[in-house]
């Protein structure tokens, strides 16, 4: 076997799955300082996740949001930009959903409401990116402060709007008024019902087909089109961009846009999905899962998928776990993602030099 | 005299799948001059490191005077007696030569002490080896002719009895490196050795007592400099015979492609690092510009192609007026016909991680052939490439291979054939044979010469002074950011190129002028 051929087969195969693995090693060992049975622990995780359809549908469903994020901080990740502001795209995503949603919700007839909400989620949300993009681009404030502040903004803005604004009077809650019927998607259930397929009832709805989808478009974008070749040739060395006549601002502005409008999608499965209203914090933490998720599949469509599956098998798993198990308590379950995201992304190089030495070894004894 | 002050036995040293020396064994007589030569990449560099400390051979013995030792960092290197002056100095700037000198050998923690001391020794040096430095003005407004003295002072200082010179006349004109070899011969009549690394063939001859041949990885030969030539050099580097000329067919110049009138261009600062030069490029002819690098070629050469704005001044090009207030950029230069060869290929002609026949479209990805509708034209543009890959010798040919694993002679094809299969009516091209193996150079320079007799204009830019002589049919000389002076083909030479780089010639002529 060739030298480049071994590290290819390295870093995309081999590299994660062996970090993964170590991870577990650690979650193993945890278990048995706390006093679980780790075999145990882990028929219950899987049984939970993939074990019957609602379970699936569950796990089915947190992939589907952190589909969504992760491509969004991978395709910022590509043009060389850290896009922490995932969270914060997604909840003003939520906004102009709901604007749609109610404002239109009541004369439009469902073929128009839905993707004219979809469009809003993602124009919202690119809105919500654009900001600190042109900071960036223009005014060379560094997109990591930028995004994180502004997740902290619309965090505010939200709570602001949903108590003032949207709450329906007479109501101590901070939500909106449900959406109209028109107005949600639908579940997964429905939706293989039109097949003639039963499924059971979960939050799983037809946003999934719309997070595949993305993952197929954000790959032909990426490295079937002159944009994405100038995207990538940003990421990857803004002077030969320069060189190339490429400018850099222009394409910072646009690889933000695509990515918050993808982070905004997060309340399309969210609110048009499943709570059919907004609410407060719909968004919590799928936004930085994304971080994770797109540093696991190391920003390819494929790998983000793969691995939001893995995450949103651990949410669901992990759930099942805590309920399951009292002495596993949700935070048990954010220790187990936090060695993953150790392994998998601080420590990603861990095991690299000793296999590449290793398989070197092997490859000149053949 | 035949003792030898640094003795290598098998040193090997390996990075990953590269083996960077092997097996090399090397005897350097106390008292002489030693030139290493080899070609970019052939492990000169490696060696180096492994005698000062900064790796660690895999196997192998070094030897000083006699003594087996190892060499852990540099600074044990020091106490051995082993001084190196870098290719890039290691100075501070803002510091001045006593400061830079006393730098890690201060000698308590009050300056003002060592200081006298400092003083007192460098003037005694000074005297013994003609080596007269300023020694409190900062560095950075010191000739970089005299920042490398400083260097060498700098080791002298600390005890050298064997000095490592790598690439020394990189960033000197011709009569600067004159006065760094006689500073050289000095030393060694004292009886210091002198290791030179270099890749010009030029100063080993000058310079050396014996000479010692890398070629990948391997010392290939090892000669008394009286005994060889600098042909027998040039093919025990690459390994085979070369050519080194190239077909100039005369032909008259035609009309005029670029013309370029008082173009200033300004850094972040506000100095003016092009100021206020003129020039005219014609159909079927190379323009050299010469110069010691860092004297305003690089945003000469970038203003042109529309990469750095310029302040001041007019581009005319194909009927387009180019001004201030009308600026191009790079993607509409290009589609003026202007294509450009960027000094640096690794910073700016190619994107690394890209396959080979992605980078083979950089700057032309929105061209139509390469696109149909939405998408790019992936097989359009392998076939292309892999055309190219074959009429340029780009080896490996495999278009998906990652443009950072091929050799520099190599990526430097990659843009080269990219940039001449534009077809342009203008080629601007710098450094086109920096860090480039000598095979690669004879062929690159072929290419060059060949879009000359097509008619095509050809501004150079490079601080090879051979190469600004073997291609161009007029040579301007910038030094400081301005054009000190132009010169025929035929009056070329290195004295005159070599002045007029340090802007040191007082021609009647220029008097008449400036009076």
């Amino acid at each position: 076997m060739k030298a480049a051929t071994l590290n290819k087969f390295l870093s995309i195969f081999l590299l994660p799955v062996l970090n993964i693995l170590t991870a577990f090693i650690f979650t193993t060992l945890l278990f048995l300082v706390i006093g679980i049975d780790p075999w145990e622990a882990a028929k219950i995780l899987v049984q939970g996740a993939f074990g019957y359809e609602e379970g699936i549908g569950y796990t089915l469903y947190y992939t589907t949001n952190f589909i969504f994020t992760g491509l969004a901080v991978a395709i910022a990740f590509h043009a060389g930009l850290f896009n922490i502001g995932g969270e914060g795209q997604a909840y003003i995503g939520g906004l102009g959903v709901s604007l749609i949603a109610l404002g239109l919700g009541s004369f439009l007839p469902p073929l128009l409401l839905l993707p004219l909400a979809i469009l809003a989620a993602a124009a919202f949300g690119a809105a919500w990116a654009a900001i600190p993009a042109y900071l960036q681009a223009y005014r060379g404030s560094h997109i990591v402060i930028t995004t994180i502040m502004f997740n902290f903004l619309a965090a505010s803005l939200m709570v602001y709007l949903l108590v003032n604004i949207f709450s329906e009077a007479g109501q101590g809650m901070p939500a909106s008024r449900a959406f109209p019927e028109s107005a949600s998607l639908w579940t997964w259930q429905t939706f293989m019902a039109k097949w003639g397929v039963e499924f059971a009832a979960s939050p799983l709805n037809v946003s999934l087909i719309l997070a595949l989808i993305c993952c197929a478009a954000v790959w032909v974008f990426l490295w079937k089109t002159r944009w994405g070749y100038e995207l990538r040739t940003v990421g990857a060395n803004p002077e030969a961009a320069i060189y190339a006549g490429i400018n850099p601002k222009r394409v910072i502005i646009l690889a933000m846009l695509i990515s918050g409008a993808l982070a905004g999608f997060v309340s399309v499965n969210e609110l048009l999905g499943v709570q059919h209203r907004l609410v407060l914090g719909f968004n919590t933490g799928y936004g930085f899962a994304g971080i994770a998720v797109a540093l696991m599949g190391r920003n390819h469509p494929l790998g983000v998928m793969l691995a939001a599956l893995l995450f949103g098998a651990l949410y669901q798993g992990g759930a099942e776990l805590a309920f399951e198990i009292p002495s596993v308590t949700r935070d048990v379950v954010v220790v187990i993602q936090g060695l993953i995201i150790l392994f998998s992304g601080a420590l990603e190089f861990m095991y690299r030099a000793p296999l590449q030495r290793w398989l070197l070894s092997f490859a000149r004894e053949v | 005299m035949s003792a030898c002050a640094l003795e290598l036995i098998g040193i090997s040293k390996r990075f990953g799948l590269v083996k960077a020396n092997q097996d090399i064994s090397l005897c350097v007589p106390v008292g002489t001059i030693h030139g290493i030569i080899g070609e970019n990449g052939a492990g000169k560099s490696t060696l180096m490191s492994i005698i000062y400390g900064f790796y660690q051979a895999d196997s192998g013995e070094i030897r000083i005077q006699g003594q087996p030792v190892t060499v852990h960092d540099s600074k044990q290197a020091i106490a051995l007696g082993i001084g190196m002056v870098h290719q890039h100095f290691m100075l501070v700037d803002e510091f001045t030569a006593l400061e830079n000198i006393m730098l890690g050998a201060e000698g308590g923690a009050l300056l003002h002490e060592g200081e006298q001391r400092v003083r007192t020794r460098l003037s005694e040096l000074s005297r013994l080896y003609g080596l007269e430095v300023p020694l409190d003005i900062p560095v950075n407004q010191l000739a970089v002719g005299v920042q490398q003295r400083i260097e060498i002072l700098k080791t002298l200082y600390r005890e050298a009895r064997i000095l490592i010179l790598d690439e020394p006349t990189g960033v000197l004109t011709p009569q600067e490196a004159d006065d760094l070899f006689k500073i050289l011969r000095t030393l060694k009549a004292d009886g210091v050795t002198i290791l030179l690394i270099t890749h010009k063939l030029r100063e080993i001859m000058a310079i050396t007592d014996q000479v010692s041949v890398m070629r990948q990885g391997q010392m290939v030969a090892h000669r008394a400099t009286t005994v060889t030539s600098m042909p027998e050099l040039a093919e025990l580097m690459v390994g085979r015979k070369v050519r080194q000329s190239v077909d100039r067919y005369a032909q008259p110049t035609g009309r005029v492609l670029m013309e370029v009138r008082n173009l200033t261009v300004r850094d972040k600062q506000g100095i003016a690092r092009v100021n206020q030069v003129s020039l005219k490029i014609a159909a079927g002819e190379i323009v050299g510009i010469a110069g010691v690098s860092g004297n305003g070629q690089t945003e000469l050469l970038q203003a042109l192609a529309g990469i750095l704005p310029f302040s001041e001044g007019e581009i005319s090009f194909a009927g387009q007026s180019i001004t201030p207030k009308q600026p191009v950029n790079a993607a509409q230069m290009r589609k003026l016909g202007i294509a450009h060869v960027p000094e640096d290929r690794h910073r700016m002609g190619l994107v690394l991680p890209f396959a080979a026949y992605q980078s083979s479209i950089l700057g032309y990805q929105r061209v139509e052939k390469y696109n149909h509708g939405l998408t790019l034209n992936d097989p359009a543009i392998r076939t292309e490439y892999t055309g190219r890959a074959e009429q340029f010798d780009i080896r490996p040919r495999d278009p998906f291979l990652g443009s950072n694993n091929f050799s520099g002679g190599n990526q430097q094809k990659i843009v080269l054939a990219r940039e001449i299969g534009a077809d342009p009516q203008l080629l601007l091209v710098g450094q086109p044979t920096r860090g480039v193996d000598i095979g690669a150079i004879e062929f690159i320079h072929q290419h060059l010469m060949d879009m000359r007799n097509e008619g095509k204009g050809v501004l150079l830019v490079s601080v090879e002074l051979d190469e600004i002589m073997t291609l161009s049919d007029r040579i301007l000389v910038m030094c400081g950011g301005v054009i000190t002076g132009e010169v025929s083909r035929e009056q070329a030479n290195e004295q005159i190129l070599g002045l007029l780089m340090a802007n040191a010639l007082d021609t009647n002529d220029q008097q008449g002028h400036s009076a």
